[in-house]
């Protein structure tokens, strides 16, 4: 039968899980099959995916299949690694979703920032005391490489406006409006719907205080453009700010949405 | 009978056909924040000032929150 065994094809005679397990790696406490971990016996089939190795210990294995064969969601990740997503603003928003889509294998980040990181931002952003000063860019990039070595990360420190904003993102998928002004956000969606009749765009709009969670949703609200929010409460409009539970939450919609549409449309 | 016209999903009566420009501004929509759709399509904002919106249209206004 073959298989592929952590990230190569193998021919094997064992005709179970375990019976691999036992043969050749005795010491793995960590079988994933198929992209799901699993912990009893089970048959094998042709073509499965295995991956055995040691919890604590770094994987074995060379190229992007380290990272897509040693974790959850396979098949997911091997879609997603095709894609090339665009973040426009690496804030609150921006930042988080950047590492939430690296973790989950998107091929291609396209990022964009023009500003640094200051102490003000590490309430909600991802970032860290050693960041400050950083270009966001920059700061953004070496995180997302901690996370996922094998993310392409194209990075432009740079204002995004009506000149560039389809230079910058017009071989994006998917493109996630992360701003925080109104007007920008306004600009970054007029612009990337007007000027491309393929780009999706994922926008955020009232993350502020610390409302109810429940109330922030994704719609699609146009042909190609869907909404994550409450639409109410902004950085302005709330007596607390932007805190980071809400700015999280509206993020991982964020991504979630633009993984739901990665995975229906590209084949 | 008349076609209503579909605001964000909600049916609208409109007296006669208007531009778009002046139904924004009535409404209290300020142009630099948000994005219009009409009948599937997005309008340049170059052109809110020449679209006419009637009856029978369909018409999605989304209005951006700061914070990001």
């Amino acid at each position: 039968m073959r298989i592929e065994m952590n990230g190569k094809g193998t021919d094997t005679s064992c005709r179970t899980v375990m019976q691999l397990h036992d043969a050749l790696f005795p010491d793995a406490d960590v079988m994933i099959l198929n992209g799901y971990r699993i912990s009893c016996d089970v048959r094998l089939n042709e073509n499965d995916q295995i991956y055995f190795g040691k919890s604590k210990d770094f994987p074995d294995i060379e190229g992007p299949e380290m990272i897509t064969s040693t974790r959850d969601s396979t098949f997911v990740h091997e879609r997603l690694g095709k894609a090339t997503v665009g973040i426009a603003g690496l804030g609150g928003l921006g930042s988080n979703i950047a590492a939430m889509l690296a973790r989950s294998g998107i091929g291609c980040l396209v990022i964009a920032d023009f500003d640094t990181v200051e102490p003000t931002n590490l309430n909600r952003q991802n970032y860290y005391i050693d960041s400050i000063g950083m270009n966001k860019t920059d700061s953004t990039e070496n995180i997302l490489l901690h996370i996922n070595p094998f993310v392409k990360v194209d990075k432009h420190c740079t204002k995004i406006d009506e000149n560039n904003a389809a230079d910058i993102f017009g071989e994006c998928d998917v493109v996630c409006e992360a701003f925080d002004s109104p007007s920008a956000k306004a600009m970054l969606v007029n612009t990337l719907l007007t000027g491309s009749s393929e780009i999706v765009i994922v926008s955020g709009s009232g993350m502020g205080g610390y409302y109810d969670s429940n109330i922030i949703r994704t719609e699609k609200r146009m042909e190609r453009l869907y909404v994550c929010g409450d639409n109410v409460n902004g950085d302005t409009t709330t007596m607390v700010g932007l805190m980071a539970p809400r700015v999280n939450i509206c993020a991982g919609h964020m991504a979630n949405a633009v993984i739901r549409i990665l995975m229906d449309s590209i084949q | 009978m008349v076609n209503a016209m579909k605001i964000n999903g909600n049916n609208i009566n409109l007296i006669s056909p208007i531009p778009l420009v002046e139904f924004l501004s009535v409404n209290g929509y300020d142009p630099e924040r948000i994005a219009v759709e009409l009948n599937g399509d997005i309008v340049p904002k170059k052109e809110y000032a020449d679209a006419i919106i009637k009856d029978s249209d369909s018409l999605e206004i989304v209005s951006f929150v700061g914070g990001g």
